[in-house]
């Protein structure tokens, strides 16, 4: 048994791995980083990299489901992959909570909001229902449902999806949670709504220093956010840094290509200027050597070696992590010399 | 619908307004069932080649003569035409009617569903004799199914795929094929007649009369008629368990820090009960117009046994009381489980 680590939350070399009738689903494999308090932590990568399994694998809610999880899990100095199970359940809603995906299906169809918003409250405070209530309503107004005095009786199916998704997130808010994962918590929303939900949160990690995990396919989103960006590709962390890093001075292919493919007022929305061709990689056969190579424009400038071994994530400067054969040399020059210019150009 | 804000909250005049429109429609249904009825009753044989005088002499015994047959024809408007004759019926129903039988005068009061060929009793007194022990043994084998059926579902789903689950299922699937003459005769047998823990066939008492008495004669029934439906329910509700405790509203639950037998009872169970909800009122409904097969097996003189016996006797008057008594129990719990289904289920409501 490894040393807790200083850290807030620490994943250390993480694996979820579905058995199926098809083969081993390696949805999560071998990911790993740091997160304290106060800081925001953005994960992107496209649909399938295993963004919510990660979630849901650090609240604990895989087990039982037939997962194979192995790796360390520790939150503040606690570690939970092997910690008692019931243990965690406590720790869950309260010490950390979770706003997830897709609000319609993740909310009780038979309970009213307030009675959803209410339990998740009073399972962590021995207080009155009527008590509950009156949080309940607050947390449905400071989330600008409007008259949520009256909405709070209302059944999940009586809101819209904005609202919806409003509601999800009082409910995750209701105990102040320390560590916060927000799965896509603004794909649903208008703009100005949009903006107000991630000013909520942040008020909240501002209020509880708690630290936020928030996963998104807006790079936006992330970079206005985020104090670190982990990229994530077929279960693995392809490119991690910060903010600043992932933007100005990234140097993994993919991230390029996610970088490339931001839709762009100036821009057309289908002429992306780097799309990422191919398809995502399977998570059974996962492709030999560097995941990423079949969709990789740059294997020429690898010495061969992309089809046959696999990259490490390595430090390339500062807690700069890429995953990646080409040297530091040649990525940054093709950043610099190739891709660079060609974004700012258009 | 789904996108816009549908007005707020469905107020009390809307969910009386629910209640009234299905009230309405029930006794609809019950007019154009009874008028099926009737139709299939009298029209079909009268096709068939069935005279007036043919359906009066079932009345007035085997050797009358042709002017007593008349009479009788005549007393009681066989001769009228079909439709004349169902609002007479219908009428006897809705306000009681009095017939003249021979040379004595019967008073039937309402509802009046006439006469029995064989015994010239009145059907409707007949029916609420027997209504009791229908009643009794409907409403208690309901009780053993829920509760089994249920328990062992959920109890299989959780266990999903363990020597427990795979037993469960396969007792379930022998339960569901196996007809009730045969497990109700296998039991009787063994039960009663070898190792004498329970009383044999016949041995029903109302509970009026003996409760203890009630209570033993009904045992082997319950569980014979129970053991039917409690393999549907179980395979029923293990089905919808596994697929609720998937659904992402049960991750929500334990998200929130909710304890695992809270999650299945309040969440999953509550998800799960509700479709089944309608299936059991439905059968219940269905068994309270006669559980003809137990009856018949155990002898319990219920409403079973007197249509199993009228149409034995060919006893067309109690053969008609019966099952629109039994479409009137469908109806009426088709009513209560859409009144109950919108209470339990938010969604419903409004449409
Ligand atoms: N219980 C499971 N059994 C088998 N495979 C699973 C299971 N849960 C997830 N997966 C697989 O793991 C992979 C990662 O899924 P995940 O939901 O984490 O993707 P994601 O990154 O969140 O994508 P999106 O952006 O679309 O939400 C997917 O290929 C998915 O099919
Ligand atoms: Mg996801």
């Amino acid at each position: 048994m490894t040393t807790p680590p200083q850290s807030f939350l620490e994943l250390r070399d993480l694996r979820i791995h579905f058995p199926t009738e098809d083969g081993l689903v390696k949805s999560v494999d071998g990911l790993s980083f740091k997160l304290d308090r106060g800081k925001t932590l953005g994960i992107v990568g496209e649909s399938g990299s295993g963004k919510s399994v990660t979630s849901l694998g650090i609240l604990g809610l895989h087990k039982g489901g037939g997962a194979k999880i192995s790796g360390e899990i520790w939150l503040d100095g606690e570690e939970l992959v092997t910690a008692d199970q019931d243990h965690v359940r406590t720790l869950r809603g309260k010490k950390m909570a979770m706003i997830f995906q897709d609000p319609l299906s993740s909310m009780h169809p038979y309970y009213s909001v307030g009675a959803q918003i209410i339990e998740a409250y009073r399972i962590h405070h021995k207080v009155s229902k009527a008590v509950a209530r009156k949080h309940a309503i607050d947390l449905l107004g400071r989330v600008g449902i409007p008259q949520p005095d009256k909405r709070v009786d209302d059944y999940p199916h009586q809101f819209s999806g904005g609202m919806r998704q409003r509601a999800m997130i009082a409910m995750s808010l209701s105990c102040d949670p320390e560590l916060l994962i927000a799965d896509e918590p603004t794909t649903a929303l208008d703009v100005t709504v949009q903006a107000q939900i991630l000013d909520l949160m942040t008020d909240l990690q501002r209020e509880f220093n708690s630290a936020l995990i928030i996963i998104t396919h807006d790079l936006g989103v992330v970079a206005e956010l985020s104090d670190d960006i982990l990229v994530m590709y077929g279960g693995k962390c392809i490119e991690y840094g910060s903010a600043e890093d992932i933007f100005y001075r990234p140097e993994h292919p993919y991230t390029w290509g996610l970088l490339g493919s931001m839709p762009r007022l100036d821009r057309e929305p289908t002429e992306r200027l780097l799309p990422i061709k191919g398809t995502p990689p399977s998570l059974i056969n996962v492709p030999s050597g560097c995941a990423f190579n079949p969709r990789c424009t740059f294997t020429d400038r690898t010495e061969g070696r992309s089809t046959s071994e696999v990259p490490e994530l390595a430090e390339t400067e500062g807690g700069h992590l890429v995953r990646c054969h080409m040297s530091r040399e040649e990525r940054r020059s093709i950043w610099d010399n190739e891709i660079k210019p060609m974004m700012e150009s258009t | 619908m789904p996108g816009s804000d549908p007005p707020g909250h469905p107020g009390r005049t809307i969910v009386v307004a629910f209640i009234v429109r299905r009230v309405i429609a029930a006794v609809l249904m019950l007019a154009v069932v009874s008028a099926a009825t009737f139709a299939i009753f009298f029209l079909i044989p009268r096709a068939l080649g069935q005279t007036p005088e043919g359906m009066a002499s079932r009345y007035v015994g085997r050797d009358a003569t042709p002017e007593a047959i008349q009479g009788a024809v005549k007393r009681m408007h066989l001769d009228d035409p079909i439709l004349v004759q169902y609002g007479r019926f219908a009428q006897g129903i809705v306000a009681g009617q009095d017939y003249s039988l021979g040379p004595k005068k019967a008073e039937c009061p309402a509802p009046c569903f006439g006469f029995s060929f064989n015994n010239n009793q009145p059907v409707w007194p007949t029916l609420l004799d027997r209504l009791p022990a229908t009643l009794s043994l409907a409403f208690g084998a309901a009780i053993v199914w829920l509760i089994s059926g249920v328990g062992i579902g959920v109890i299989s789903a959780l266990r999903r795929g363990t020597l427990l689950d795979r037993t469960a299922m396969t007792v379930a699937l022998a339960g569901v094929s196996l007809p009730i003459y045969f497990t109700g005769l296998v039991s009787l047998s063994v039960f009663a007649y070898t190792l004498g823990i329970f009383p044999g066939g016949g041995s029903y008492t109302p509970i009026t009369q003996n409760p203890v008495m009630w209570f033993q004669a009904l045992i082997l029934p319950w569980i014979t008629l129970a053991f039917l439906y409690a393999a549907l329910y179980a395979r029923l509700t293990r089905a919808g368990m596994l697929e609720t405790m998937s659904e992402d509203y049960i991750r929500t639950a334990r998200a929130k820090g909710l304890k695992e037998s809270t999650v299945v009872v309040k969440h999953a169970l509550r998800a799960t009960l509700t479709p089944i909800l309608t299936i059991f009122g439905l059968d219940l409904g269905l068994l309270l117009g006669g559980a003809v097969l137990t009856e018949s097996t155990f002898s319990i003189q219920g409403i079973g046994k007197l249509v199993i016996d009228a149409i034995r006797g060919n006893d067309l008057p109690v053969v008609l009381g019966v099952t629109l008594f039994a479409a009137f129990f469908i109806v009426l719990a088709n009513l209560i489980v859409d009144i109950l289904y919108a209470v339990v289920d938010p969604r419903v409501r409004l449409s």
